[in-house]
Order: C-alpha cells, then structure tokens, then sequence
C-alpha cells in the first residue's frame, strides 16, 4: 500500500516534470496585455520574433484596451496595448511617464448576420448611431432601405452585440459615433467602455465576431481581420466625403494620409477623416510602455522588438488586414523608443 | 380510496421520479458526446505535445497549458497540503481544544466562497503593484495560491475524516509504549492514514484542476511554456475560457480537444482514487 | 490541551531515568500541538482577511454611492459623470439562482428518492456514479457546451416553441436574444444537481429502515411510504442541501459567464441577454478602466461573499444533524 502511495507521488512529479523539457528558450520574457484589436498581429510579431532571437519570450494576452491601461498602471506586465488613447487623468495616476508608440492601423467595420442579404450592405454614421442607440430597431427601417435600395433587407429585428469589456476597439467606434451624431455625443459619448443603451455584450473582438456569426439578425462592430478572416459579412461606411467606402488596407491609409499636425505624444484620433476614399473609421492602435524601465534587460529587450516591429515587422501587416504605419510617423516613433532609459542609461543601443 | 387509485397513484409519482433522472441524463449524454466527438477530432499526439502557434500557422497544440495547469496544481499543493495536514491532524486529534469547533465551521463556510471572489482576492493582495498588495504581478504564484485557497478546505476535511478514521486504540497502544503523543500523531496515525489522506489530496486536486475563475486574474494565461513562478501561467480551464469565444474555427476545434483532455485527465484521477479506496477497503468503500 | 496524554506520561514516571525525557516530551508535544493550532488559524485568517481586504477595496464605491448602490441601475463608465449601480447585476444572480432552484430541487430531490427507494442496488451505483461525473465536470467544460449546444437549442428550438402560444406573457416575450437568462438557469441547473442529489441522498439514507417497515406494514404503498415515513425525517437535509446549492448558483462564474449574454439590464423576458454580479467581475475587473469602477466590482464582490457564505453557513447548520459529512461543496 504504501508503494502505491509513493508511486502515485511519482507519477505527479513526472507529470509535472514533462513540462520541464518543453520549456522553450526564453532568458528574457516579456508579458503584455491590452487590446484585441491587434492581438492576431502581436501573436505572429511574437511568434515571428521569437525565432530570430530565441533568448526572448514575448507573451500577448487580448483582454481588452481598457485592460491594457489598467494593467500597465498597475504595473503587472511589463508592456499594455490600447486603441484609444489614456487620457490625461489616467496618464497621471500613472507611477511613471507612459509612452504611446504607435503599432499599425486597422478599420473598425460593421458586421452582421443576414444570410439572405449578399452584397455588403452601406451604413451611414447617424444610421449607425440610432442602430446602437436602439432607436432604429428592425433591419428593414425606411432609413436603413433608403442607403439599400436593392439589398433586400427582411423585416426582422435588428439585435446589437456591443463589448461587455473595456475596449479600444469601443474607443474607436465611439469616437466616430460622437463625431457624426449629436444624440451620440450627449448620451453615450467616447471611451473604452460606455453605459450601453441596448443590445448583449460579449467579451474581446473575438467575442462579437462570434457571437454574430452565431447568431441571425445580429449587429456588431469588430476590427476588420475579425470580419474578413471568418467570412463574417461586414458594411460599407458613408465617410466624411460623402461616399460609401469598403474597409481595406488602402482606405485605412488614406484616412491616416490626411494627418496634418501630429500631436508631439502620439495620441491621435483618424476616424471621419476628410479625404476621398477614406475610411471613416479608422483607428490606430498603441503600445504603452514605461520611459524609465525598472529591469534593465526587460526594458532592452521591449525596445529592440518595438524597434522591430514598428520596422521590418510591418511587413507583416498587410496579410492580416493591417495598414502599415505612415512613414511620416517613423522618425517621432524612433525617438520615442531612443528617450527609453532604465537608470539614466538609455536602452536602444544599435537599431 | 381504492387500493387501485393507490396503485396507480404511486406509480404515477415513481415514474415522474423516472422521467426526472431520465431528463437530467439528457444534457450529461449530449455533454459527453460533443466532448467526445467535437474533442476527439482534434487530440493527437502534436496537440499534446506541442506549444501554441498564432492563428494561421498550423500545428498548435495545448502542451503550454496543459504543463501550465499541473506547475499550478503542484504550487497549489505545495502551499495547500501541509496547511490541510496540520488542520486535519487538529480537528481530528485535538478534541478538547475549545478552538477545533469554530476552525471547523470556519473551513465549511471557507468551502463556499465563489472561485471568482478567491481571484479578486488574491489578485488584491498578491498581484497588484502598490498599496499593501505583495506585487508579483501576473504570476504563477499568485495563480497557484488561489487554487490552494480553493483546495484548503476540501482537504482539511477529507484528511480530518481519514485521521479520525484510525481508531484511538491506535493511539492508546503507542502511548504505552512510551512514544510521545507528537510521535504517536506523525508516525503511527498519519502514517496509517496515508492512503486515505493521499486520496483526499487527489480529490480536492481533481476539483480544483477545472477552475478557471480564481486564475483569470491571478495566472493570467500564457502563450509559452511555464518558466519562472513569477511569470504569468496558462492552464487548461483558462485556455479553454478563451479559446471558446474565439471566431477562428480552428481555436474553437482546439477548445474542444483541451475540454476533452481536461474532463479526461480529472475523471481518470477521480476514477483512479475511487477503484484505489474500493479495492483498500473493500466493498462499498466511500462515494468519495 | 490533549486528552489522555497527561495520564500516561504520569505513568512513565516510574522509570526514573526518564523522568527528565518525559517533560521534554511533554514541551515537544506542546510545541507540536501549537505548531498544528497555529496552522489551523490559518483559515479564519484568511476569511477575516478577506473581509478586510474586500471592504478597503470597495471603500471608495461605499463612501460615493453608500446604500444607493443597491437600488440604482445606472451604470455609467463616462469619466466625467461616474456613477455606479447593481442593481440588474443583483437582480440577475437572484433570478438566475432561484429558478435554477426551482428547477432542480424537485428532480435533485425525487432523483435521490428514486435512487435510494426504488432502483435496484445494481442500478444504484450506476446512477450515483452519472451523477458523480456531473459533478465532476468542471464550470468552463459546461460553459463551451453550454455556448455552441445549449444556446442554439434554446434560441432555435424552445424560444420558437415557447414564444408561439406564450408569447403574449412578458416572460416569454421578447426581446429574443440567442444568449439569455434562460441558457443560464439551465446550465446553472444542471450543475447544482448533483450537490442536492449527494446531500438528500445522504439524508434519505439515514432515515432508519425501520420507519420504512413500519410504512410498508401498515399497508402503505411505495410512494406512500416515500411521502410519509422518508421524506419527512429528512427534510432537513432536503432544505440545507438546496441552500448549500443555492449558494453554488449565486457564484457560479465562468459557465454563466459564457452563455448569459451579459445585457445590463432588468427584463421579464427569460430570453432577453442578462448579467449576474459574478459574471460582471469576471467579465470586466481585469480592465476596470477607473479607480472608482474597481471599487465598484470589489464592492460587488464583497456583497456576493456576504451573500454566499450567510447562506453557506445557514445550510451547513441545517444539514448538519442530517448527515455529518459526505456531500462536497
């Protein structure tokens, strides 16, 4: 009996001792944590990364932007990742100054579930608005036939899905929303998370692509990979000039492309952008991180995959359905990540 | 009343009894057969054995979190079993002290408190930077102190029973012999109890191998392998958590597979220490 | 402290030479007995602990909004206008908890009858053994169930079967959502089950055989010797095992989490998207975007403790002559 006891103890240990082999290289590992929007580009950046320089780890995990924010003050990861900005009062609950280096951008589409509906259906920003407001509430409203004559929308009521959790994706979303909608800006306004009027919540970009790809009549706004890479049918928007404009990598550009003066710390907003062919809802999407890093190797190793990423990394966008950062941004960026010290010693040593 | 409208009465009653249990059967039989099927689609050696990959690289597998979930249950178990030990050893051999009633009741009601509280808890205490918080951060630590706040109370009470279940003549005949009473406890009781109180580690483990609510913010989740303690952990319930809200098929068909190997990996340990207390006890042993 | 101990080594003392061992003896024992006393106080220490910490977290919440957090359903993140309520979240998790109660103590409870009075013992130890993996499966395993089998029946089959004749009835009516208040009283259901099966099992089972002979003596039939030898000795049982379930229900997390919809708001509908205090923590307390939402969850969070271990500790007192052990949390 007593063997068996010992042998029940050993099988424990062996199993917990199988983990031990598999333990990949990694002598310096970096949490991050924050937005959903980019996390598909983050986890190939990281994937990507790890194999040119197997002595890092970079672990990203998507809980949200408000998440991000949250974590980073806190200072339970060593990098956050937001779409919308921190205001100022939450920069100066911050221990430290926080810097917003700028990833990639991406488009915040509407997504629906109608199968009987095949060509993308035109939202404009005040349908948009009533839609969320739950003012405009069954899929065949005059307002909404009016921008789709053709479409065939059926008499069957509209059921929004917005996030149950703190998102920059939301920030985004709401962002254009206030701009183009008085009833908007009154009621729900901007931020990360707001006091929803109607509709479900579901958790994370991931979350409302799901749920309305599950569900008939529902109507969601995700980051735009979440749309195109599970087939899930997403609008057009009616932008600033007037015309209905297809999310895509060129659109989102051309919204950035009407940047004019570029605030000294990053924070910018790019939804209803003016130009022609933009995409009115267009976000960028940023890295938070310490300018004085308390671990000297940590904070090395996050400035050189920033470095990276926001260089050579953004080649890899484009095949996820992100827009490369403008190269006007570049120069500002690089001295963002060149001000990063820990002591008085600054990390970025040879880009 | 006849005794026919009797007869009839009664079966009438024992049969909704019938269609109840037949009821509840339903939703276990779909449960296991999805777990079954939609899982065992997926579980293969790679999905094992493998690490996580991004979306669109194939040949991901669960490896990180299932080595995850046992770094946690073995923290946990560190923490956990030598507090259990002397709290059981207590309850059981330590009648008259005025304090063993109140500890008790204590650990019951300690039992009920939701997993999610556990992780708020901890996550105040222990993860946070600032305040009186301890400031791990995200860690492995912090993830395996709240499973061993979880499992505290279930052991403490299934080692009590185990103890108690060693009669005092025991006791008695090592007390004559001159042992002291400490020794008497360590060796000759808890060695006797051994079996019983290792079963009771191995249930409480089972229980708390599936909670995902005291990890979210505590361990974290994690991508890469389980390195140092105070580095944020994945483990199997949390994976799953996020995995099952993904849109990417081929996340949710991992989902799938981690379910089927956790409910896999927790009923074999939950059918292992049954067969074992049957075959040591004989009989009917205890429904455990 | 310990009982026997003194008596024996008193006995001891016969032999001189160890006289001096035996007091020696008698300070480890002490010391030993300390060190176990010591860790046993560990546990109401960490529950005082808990209060302690939970209730310095939600201060700023309670300072704000004191008793009105109870009652407002304003729920409003704008950080220039802050405000924070819970009540739909307080609403929900009573609901969801007392329906699935209401659904599973009267199958829980003529389960454990059937089992115990009626099947076969062959049979016996298959059932109990069912409702043991039921109970072993854990909370996300029912909640990935729950999302892609349970919800689409309940949406593409017993919402239309429901809404067509009672759909006049606000409980049935709309708004119609695909994840709801109904997909979580289910699954909640499912798993209390077995906790009010073990426990009345177990209060059934001490009922002496004798009541059940004199039942079935005096000419009773089966279901009469249930009703009037069986069922009321252990009623006790019966109620502290569907408080001890009640509790499980009202903290239940990740499973709920996943299939109710998380719709703040108050509806008649069963099928309108809810959300229930626990699954608002888990869903949002990682990211709370300001100190004051934090406090906010912290002070949900410290209500449900309250909550939860009140109710665990009536139904430990009420199944504690019924049966002394057995039955998990």
């Amino acid at each position: 009996m007593r063997y068996f006891s010992w042998l029940l103890i050993l099988g424990l240990l062996g199993l917990a001792g199988c983990g031990q082999h598999e333990e990949g290289g990694g002598n310096v590992s970096l949490t991050g944590a924050g937005a959903t929007f980019p996390q598909p580009l983050y986890a190939k950046w990281a994937a990507h990364y790890a194999q040119m320089h197997r002595e890092v780890g970079i672990n990203y995990q998507g809980i949200g932007s408000g998440g991000g924010i949250k974590q980073i003050t806190e200072k339970t990861v060593d990098f956050g990742a937001t779409d919308g900005p921190m205001t100022d009062a939450q920069l100066q609950k911050a221990s430290g100054e926080l810097l917003h280096i700028p990833m990639t951008l991406g488009a915040v589409v509407p997504i629906y579930n109608l199968p009987q509906v095949t060509k993308p259906l035109v939202f404009s920003g005040p349908v948009l608005a009533d839609l969320f407001l739950g003012k405009i509430t069954k899929w065949n409203d005059p307002q909404l036939v009016q921008l789709n004559p053709d479409a065939g929308l059926p008499d069957q009521p509209v059921t929004v899905v917005h996030r149950s959790d703190g998102s920059g994706t939301t920030y985004i979303f709401t962002d254009y929303l206030s701009k183009v909608s008085p009833a908007w800006k009154s009621g729900p306004g901007k931020a990360t998370t707001v006091n929803w009027p109607s509709g479900r919540g579901a958790k994370g970009n991931d979350g409302v692509a799901a749920d309305v790809k599950q569900n008939e009549g529902s109507l969601g706004y995700v980051e735009l990979i979440y749309a195109a890479n599970n087939n899930i049918a997403y609008g057009d928007v009616v932008n600033a000039a007037g015309q209905p404009v297809h999310a895509s990598i060129e659109s989102v550009s051309a919204a950035a492309g009407t940047l004019k003066d570029i605030p000294p710390d990053l924070r910018m907003s790019i939804t209803n952008a003016e130009g022609e062919g933009a995409y009115p809802i267009s976000g960028m999407t940023w890295i938070l991180l310490y300018k004085q890093q308390e671990n000297e190797a940590k904070g090395k190793a996050l400035v050189e995959f920033l470095w990276w990423a926001t260089h050579d990394g953004q080649a890899l966008a484009a095949p996820l359905h992100y827009a490369p950062l403008p190269k006007e941004l570049l120069p500002l960026i690089e001295a963002k990540l060149k001000s990063v010290t820990a002591g008085s010693k600054p990390l970025l040593t040879q880009p | 009343m006849s005794p026919v409208y009797r007869r009839w009465k009664s079966r009438l009653f024992l049969g909704l009894m019938g269609l109840a249990l037949l009821v509840c059967l339903v939703p276990l039989a779909s449960l296991l057969l999805t777990l079954v099927v939609k899982g065992g689609h997926v579980i293969s050696l790679r999905f094992l054995t493998a690490g996580w990959q991004p979306v669109g690289e194939r040949g991901g597998g669960i490896a990180h979190a299932i080595a995850g979930s046992l770094y946690l249950l073995g923290v946990a178990t560190l923490i956990a079993a030598p507090l259990g030990l002397a709290k059981g050893l207590f309850l059981a051999r330590g009648d008259r002290h005025w304090l063993t009633g109140p500890v008790r009741v204590l650990l019951d009601v300690m039992s009920g408190i939701p997993a999610i509280i556990v992780g708020v808890f901890v996550y105040t205490l222990v993860v946070r930077r600032g305040g009186f918080s301890l400031g791990t951060g995200f860690s492995l630590l912090a993830g395996g102190l709240a499973l061993a706040m979880i499992m505290l109370p279930i052991f403490a009470r299934t080692t009590e029973e185990a103890v108690r279940a060693i009669p005092p003549s025991v006791d008695e005949a090592g007390l004559a012999l001159g042992l002291p009473r400490r020794r008497v406890v360590l060796w000759i009781v808890l060695r006797s109890a051994v079996p019983a109180v290792l079963t009771g580690l191995f249930l409480a483990l089972a229980r708390v191998a599936g909670e995902a609510a005291p990890l979210l913010f505590t361990a974290f989740g994690s991508n890469a392998f389980p390195g140092s303690p105070l580095e944020p952990a994945g483990s199997l319930p949390q994976l799953l958590f996020e995995y099952a809200r993904q849109p990417f098929e081929e996340l949710v068909r991992q989902a799938w597979g981690a379910a089927l190997v956790l409910v896999a990996m927790i009923l074999a340990v939950r059918l292992l220490t049954h067969a074992y207390t049957r075959w040591r006890y004989g009989g009917h042993g205890g429904h455990a | 402290m310990l009982m026997t101990t003194v008596q024996l080594d008193g006995d001891q003392t016969e032999n001189l030479s160890c006289s001096a061992g035996a007091s020696r003896q008698a300070f480890g024992d002490r010391v030993f007995f300390a060190v176990l006393t010591g860790a046993s106080l560990i546990a109401p220490l960490i529950l005082l602990l808990f209060v302690a910490v939970l209730a310095y977290g939600a201060w700023p919440s309670i300072r704000e909004f004191g008793l009105s957090f109870l009652t407002s359903s304003v729920w409003e993140p704008n950080p220039e206008r802050e405000r924070y309520g819970a009540f739909p979240f307080i609403v929900g998790t009573l609901i969801s908890a007392t329906l699935a109660l209401a659904l599973a103590a009267p199958a829980g409870i003529g389960i454990a009858t059937l089992v115990n009075e009626v099947l076969p013992s062959r049979l016996r130890g298959t059932a109990r053994f069912l409702i043991e993996i039921l109970a072993t499966i854990p909370s996300v395993v029912y909640g990935l169930w729950g999302v892609f089998v349970l919800a689409p029946w309940v949406s593409g089959t017993l919402q239309p079967a429901l809404a067509k004749p009672l759909g006049f009835i606000p409980v049935f009516g709309p708004p119609y959502e695909p994840r709801n208040m109904l997909c979580a009283v289910l699954i909640l259901a499912i798993m209390v089950l077995p906790i009010i099966v073990s426990v009345s099992l177990d209060a059934i089972r001490s009922v002496p055989a004798s009541y059940r002979e004199a039942a079935l003596g005096l000419g009773a039939t089966r279901w009469e010797m249930v009703r009037i030898a069986v069922w009321p000795p252990a009623r006790s049982g019966f109620i502290g095992g569907c408080i001890l379930a009640l509790g499980r229900a009202l903290g239940e997390t990740m499973a709920v989490t996943m299939v109710i919809g998380n719709g703040r708001r108050i509806s008649a509908s069963l099928f309108a998207a809810s959300d229930t205090v626990a699954s608002t923590i888990a869903n949002q307390f990682a990211e709370a975007p300001s100190d004051l939402f934090t406090a906010a969850l912290i002070e949900m969070a410290l209500l449900l403790f309250v909550v939860t271990l009140s109710v665990n500790v009536i139904a430990r007192w009420l199944i504690r002559p019924a049966a002394r052990t057995g039955a998990r949390p």
